[in-house]
């Protein structure tokens, strides 16, 4: 090797460049457009406050009645509890779908093809029916001992039934989600796995799971809010106490049915608006490794990193 | 059992080892030894079934017929009375606890770090505790250079260091055989060179391995032996100057040069 000269023209600490402070690009299309639509909204509001039929009165009265509020918070309970039922009936659903046992893969099979392949209104109907086709549930051994008696007739179940219903409907449909998201993770990381001698088990839970509840998620997030709305067909059990039935209750005796559709399209609306907000932060978490930015962690460590090196 | 323990058995032996997928014979009885401490590479052009073979190893693969032994353990049965059993997933996990596998596209857990993947199998599986694992994983990850990278996710790391982490992962679990399935092949070149570096070194501390590669650099200067694999069967093997060199065989030295 020649000699070399490796005195290279480094320029140094006071010779750095201004941060640059450019005119911003105009974009006179937004404004028109936002002017056109601002107007328009504006029109619409300002009929809709001027019109006597919508009765604001009425429904200013109503939004924040105490049947009105516990209704939402039934219908509320009836989404999270139906909700939960499905999540975790849909996902042993979609790994018996995956598992290599026939027998798993056949049950689940004829599970889907009957909740999916039936309105969920008609299996409300028939679940407000089960006191009358089974009138007492017995535990215990067939022509032996009994160790459980329950008389379904005298039970005041229309929830619980609302809830079963509701859920076991919709775990049909989380089972296709789930098993969606476990097919998006691929094969190389569930070898990787078994590679290391994790168990089919450990390699599900810990490995493919974590990873399907990406692609899981949003779909889930549609479903919960679907089940929000779901949760007004409860009157073929028949339950009325939820938040549809109490504004149809009131609206059967005050005949102003346009001022309590809207109080209740207002609570469901409130209701999705905070549903979406936490599937934004579940989101959030389980993007993790997803893409190549860093984390804020991951920048504030390495900022750090580099303010002691320079201090040095 | 007994008198093996006395002499010793190879890490790796294959006996006549056959695997069809459906009427396809990809293996057609491969034969060969693996000493402990020795370092062997399998080349050949592809779909000549060395993939194949060496997920067989670790029983990604169900051998069809001929014997396959770790360490002088039949892999994926059990014999009893001269009859094979079929193995329970469970213990066939329990087999390939010592046996790491480093693949061609890393298989890094996308949505762990660096460090989670390294410490993944030791807690889980053979539940180590925790700070331990750490403790290992940080050792592990100085030796393949990438100690600042500990909470890095695989998204963040370019192929060489993604590789280099799967190889310490798979030193996590301590294995007594390392198999290598074309390691540098989705690298770009310029990567190439660290994670075969990592690989000479862990040669070097006397590890067993077996190495599915194209890089003859590699299998000239590391392995003990090379073994030149086409249509299923070992055509021929040797030490790896030897063989290189002055390969015998006709196929041998159409696959050679056109290597060059």
């Amino acid at each position: 090797m020649t000699e070399r000269n490796d005195t290279v023209e480094v320029p140094g600490p006071g010779a750095e460049p201004e941060p640059i402070t450019a005119v911003p690009l105009r974009r006179p299309g937004r404004w028109i457009a936002a002017a056109i639509i601002l107007i328009l909204v504006g029109l619409f509001v300002y009929g809709a406050a001027t019109n006597p039929a919508y009765r604001w009165d009425t429904y200013g009265k109503y939004l924040f009645d105490s049947r009105i509020t516990a209704g939402a918070l039934v219908t509320l309970e009836l989404t999270v509890l139906a909700m939960a039922i499905a999540v975790g009936l849909g996902t042993v659903l979609a790994v018996m779908r995956l598992s290599p046992n026939p027998v798993l893969r056949t049950t689940a099979w004829v599970y889907l093809w009957i909740f999916r392949g039936t309105p969920v209104f008609v299996q409300l109907v028939f679940w407000g029916l089960v006191p009358s086709l089974y009138k007492q549930i017995d535990l215990g051994v067939p022509f032996g001992p009994q160790f459980f008696h329950l008389d379904v007739q005298h039970l005041q179940a229309a929830f619980l039934f609302a809830v079963i219903g509701l859920g076991l409907n919709e775990a049909a449909y989380m089972a296709e989600i789930v098993r969606a998201g476990i097919n998006s993770v691929g094969e190389g990381q569930r070898e990787a796995s078994v590679a290391l001698g994790m168990s089919w088990t450990q390699t599900m839970r810990r490995t493919v799971l974590p990873q399907a509840m990406r692609v899981i998620i949003p779909p889930t997030g549609n479903e919960l809010i679907g089940m929000l709305k779901t949760t007004s067909l409860v009157t073929a059990i028949p339950l009325s106490t939820d938040l549809f039935g109490r504004a149809r209750d009131i609206y059967g005796v005050n005949f102003q049915p346009i001022p309590l559709l809207l109080v209740c399209a207002t609570w469901y609306l409130a209701i999705t608006s905070v549903l979406m907000v936490g599937q934004y932060y579940l989101e959030r978490y389980y993007s993790r490794g997803a893409t190549r930015q860093l984390t804020a962690k991951q920048l504030e460590e390495l900022a750090t990193a580099q303010a002691a090196v320079k201090a040095k | 059992m007994s008198e093996s323990a006395v002499t010793t058995p190879p890490m790796v032996l294959a006996d006549r080892v056959c695997k069809n997928f459906g009427a396809l014979k990809v293996l057609k009885g491969v034969s060969l030894e693996v000493p402990r401490g020795k370092v062997l590479t399998l080349v050949g052009p592809s779909g000549s079934g060395k993939s194949t073979f060496l997920r067989c190893i670790n029983h990604l693969e169900q051998v069809n017929a001929g014997r396959l032994y770790v360490d002088g353990d039949l892999v994926g049965y059990r014999e009893k009375n001269g009859k094979l059993y079929e193995m329970h997933p469970r213990d066939a996990a329990v087999q390939r606890r010592d046996i790491g596998m480093v693949f061609q596209h890393f298989n890094l857990f996308p949505h762990r770090t660096a460090l989670e993947n390294i410490i993944e199998a030791p807690t889980q599986v053979r539940g180590l505790r925790r700070a331990d694992a750490i403790a290992r994983a940080e050792e592990l990850l100085e030796r393949v250079g990438l100690a600042a990278k500990r909470n890095a996710y695989p998204a963040q790391l370019s192929g060489g260091q993604q590789q280099r982490v799967a190889i310490a992962r798979a030193l996590a679990m301590d294995p007594k055989l390392m198999l290598f399935d074309e390691p540098t092949s989705a690298l770009d070149p310029e990567l190439v060179g660290e994670v075969l570096t990592v690989m000479r070194e862990l040669a070097d501390s006397g590890m067993t391995m077996i190495v599915v590669t194209h890089e003859m650099g590699f299998a000239r200067e590391v392995a003990d032996e090379l073994v030149f694999m086409d249509g299923g069967v070992v055509v021929e093997s040797g030490p790896p100057r030897e063989l290189l060199a002055n390969p015998q065989h006709e196929r041998t030295k159409a696959f050679l040069s056109r290597l060059l």
